[in-house]
């Protein structure tokens, strides 16, 4: 077992590594950075004062220094400019050149500087985490049991009526995408066209001060998509179950319907959702930047969409970081929990 | 024009007479298909599950409207990109006229589904917005299949270095959440530096590979038979690959215009991975088979036993999958429109109808968002239901 996440963990960081380094190059290719001087200066600079001002701001060293100063394992860079002023990375804000540390990249802890926020990076990641991490919180809890709930009453008479309006419910919310069905419940449950407005068409409210009315529909519009696959799965894995020797045994001696469901089938029919739903981390995480933007959430996936249209180099690195480390860590964890809880296999 | 706006059960009179010729077109395929449905093999046995025939209904209705729209010029009533002043956000029904100049006299004289925020009409607009999502999906699909069988077959039947390589890659595709990809490659930015062409010439050669590997494969004892089916598809496939990935067709004819192309090409890419690891989970468990075994031992080469033993056993999850995952990309296109990357502002596509009309929900104009948010629903669901019906009939064979 140790060898095994050790391994894993390797391959982990290894992946980490060329992802950070595929954004970091497509970032820095040379129309990117021009858009960015643009942005960052003014939108009138001539081909050449774009490029001393990339220059000067040590954005046109290669590509793989750049990416070695980002990650802390080459020094800063430290830059006379063509203007008389020397810039280094490593330089806070007014802080003296000569007082700088020579390193600093995310080993060392320092994320870099968002410029469109104009915050580091590191805070602004955990404040939008934060805030993310409320929004899922409240997807899993509705999500989980009631995908849980779907499956096993369609699982547990394969075939019957029950199983086949509950599957092609299932279905339906598979083929639902976020963003057609965030904008059906908010004309649904939120414009006075419709006349019912249970509910608040926007969450931004909810980033101070979480309600059911301000925050159900976002949580309701993820948990829809991911719910159908994780039913579906559990459904099968059920169905499988009930088929099984010791069911038909149980249902022999004379053990009530509920009776074999709730103490016989239901923990062995438990075991495949379970990685499934450690797998659905990456799909929501497209889920979340859909309807954060949908529902103007200032959270986690917003932040991506932000970072992205305005090419912030470092925030949309910090980003992929955390979102890479999320998905890769919950592959690892769906691998392990797969071990643990099926006795027939090892990994030894 | 004082004529007076249409109630809702004559919008919905006008639609059906619109759609009339795929209405009556999607009759006329299922009175074909339910009479011949003992001999048309796993197409007529969907006929016999509710489920799938619903779901091919949905679909057929789509690409046919995306048909009789887009040749015959039919379905619309209006050009998807002609504003008028005078229709900005009007209710469905609204009879149509124009502020400036003459409206066009063979428009319709209403809009159905009322006008968007700049005054087109949103049925016309549904209905060309079809037309790109049938024109590109089921090729982009069909693209992913050729690269991830093409490297999913060695990779799971050679195993090794190859196979781990390739895994990691795969991996590594697929450990990107697909929204920053998008943001990644699909920017005009990245068109300019002209990294999709240079993707597009990598993918889209697997299919130009596949299909001569699989002649090859197949009529390798007949040398003359193989000349034949090698040289014609290298002779139009490379006609075809020269056209669409570096633009330089010899004859002219065909182009991709390059934000179709960079959409193109980051959907293919998208989807390679998941088609790969599926086609290498399939392959390792087929080749345990003992007819894969009685090939070797007749002295077959890898790839004819790949090409001709594996992958024909292979059809039905490859089938399933594939109907699902045109669904997928229906949705991913949807995606990308609903966050404005890759295409010109002013063309109708579903998701930036979509998200368009959503800025416009809270002021209580719903005709804007939901049609095209019905019509992408309706397709994807189809797609869906299609595929639970397959899976449903190829289980009981």
């Amino acid at each position: 077992m140790g060898t095994f996440i050790l391994r894993r963990v390797g391959v982990m960081i290894l992946t980490a590594l060329c992802l950070t380094f595929i954004v970091f190059f497509l970032t820095n290719l040379y129309p990117n950075l021009e858009k960015l001087a643009k942005t960052q200066g003014n939108f009138r600079m001539s081909d050449e004062e774009v490029a001393t001002f990339l220059n000067n701001r040590g954005y046109l060293q290669p590509t793989v220094t750049k990416y070695g100063q980002w990650l802390g394992v080459l020094p800063g860079y430290v830059i006379e400019g063509t203007d008389g002023k020397v810039r280094a990375r490593c330089a806070a804000p007014g802080q003296p050149i000569e007082e700088a540390p020579s390193f600093c990249g995310v080993l060392q802890g320092n994320w870099g500087f968002s410029t469109t926020i104009k915050q580091d990076v590191g805070g602004i990641i955990l404040e939008k985490l934060g805030l993310t991490g409320i929004l899922m919180f409240w997807v899993m809890l509705l999500m989980v049991p009631s995908a849980l709930i779907l499956g096993v009453l369609a699982g547990m008479r394969e075939g019957s009526r029950l199983d086949r309006s509950l599957s092609t419910f299932s279905i339906s919310t598979t083929a639902t995408p976020e963003y057609v069905s965030g904008v059906l419940f908010i004309a649904i449950f939120a414009s006075s066209a419709v006349g019912l407005k249970w509910f608040k068409g926007t969450a931004t409210s909810a980033m101070d001060n979480v309600t059911f009315e301000n925050f159900f529909l976002p949580v309701l519009t993820i948990a829809a998509y991911g719910m159908g696959y994780i039913a579906r799965m559990t459904r099968a894995s059920m169905a499988e179950v009930m088929t099984s020797q010791y069911i038909r045994t149980a249902r022999l001696k004379g053990v009530s319907f509920p009776n074999i469901v709730m103490k016989h089938a239901l923990r062995n029919a438990l075991i495949a959702p379970f990685t499934v739903i450690m797998l659905q981390f990456p799909w929501l995480l497209n889920g979340v930047v859909i309807v954060e933007t949908l529902f103007n959430y200032k959270g986690f996936g917003w932040t991506l969409v932000l970072a992205a249209g305005n090419n912030d180099i470092e925030l949309l690195l910090g980003v992929s970081v955390v979102s890479v480390f999320v998905v890769l860590v919950t592959q690892l964890i769906s691998d392990i929990g797969y071990v643990y809880l099926n006795p027939r296999i090892s990994v030894s | 024009m004082n004529k007076d706006a249409l109630s809702w059960g004559a919008i919905f009179g006008q639609m059906i007479i619109q759609f009339a010729p795929v209405l009556i077109l999607l009759v006329i395929t299922f009175a074909l298909s339910l009479a011949f449905k003992r001999r048309l093999g796993l197409y007529g046995k969907l006929f016999d599950s509710t489920v799938g025939m619903i779901g091919l209904a949905m679909v057929l209705f789509w690409v046919f409207t995306a048909f009789f729209a887009g040749v015959f010029d039919m379905v619309a009533t209006h050009n998807p990109l002609d504003q008028s002043a005078l229709m900005k956000k009007a209710l469905p029904g609204t009879p149509y006229s124009k502020l400036i100049g003459t409206p066009d006299p063979n428009a319709g004289a209403y809009y159905l589904l009322g006008g968007d925020n700049l005054g087109r009409d949103v049925f016309s607009r549904v209905i060309a917005g079809s037309i790109k999502v049938i024109l590109i999906a089921p090729f982009a699909t069909i693209f992913a299949f050729m690269v991830g069988i093409t490297l999913g077959l060695p990779a799971g039947y050679y195993g090794g270095r190859f196979d781990t390589v390739l895994s990691f890659l795969s991996n590594l595709v697929l450990a990107f959440p697909v929204i920053l990809l998008f943001y990644l490659l699909v920017t005009p930015e990245i068109v300019q530096t002209g990294i999709p062409v240079y993707m597009a010439a990598v993918l889209f050669i697997f299919p130009l590979v596949f299909l001569v590997i699989l002649w090859n494969s197949r009529y390798h004892t007949q040398p003359k038979k193989r000349n034949i089916f090698v040289g014609l598809t290298l002779v139009i496939g490379l006609w075809v690959y020269l056209g669409s990935a570096w633009d330089a067709d010899p004859l002219g004819l065909i182009s991709f215009p390059p934000n179709v192309l960079v959409v193109f090409v980051s959907v293919v890419f998208v989807n390679s991975p998941t088609v790969f690891r599926i086609v290498r989970g399939l392959v390792l468990d087929i080749k345990t088979r003992d007819y894969v075994a009685a090939a070797q031992t007749r002295g077959e080469g890898p790839w004819y036993i790949m090409l001709w033993e594996i992958l024909p056993n292979a059809r039905g999850p490859l089938l399933v999958d594939f109907c699902l995952r045109i669904g997928y990309t229906t949705i991913l296109l949807g995606t990308l429109g609903f966050f404005g990357l890759g295409l010109e502002s002013e063309s109708a596509d579903w998701g930036k109808m979509i998200i368009d009309g959503r800025r416009l929900l809270s002021a209580n104009i719903l005709h804007i968002a939901i049609p095209p948010a019905l019509a992408l629903l309706t397709l994807v669901l189809g797609l869906n239901f299609l595929a639970d019906g397959l899976r449903e009939e190829s289980l009981r064979d």
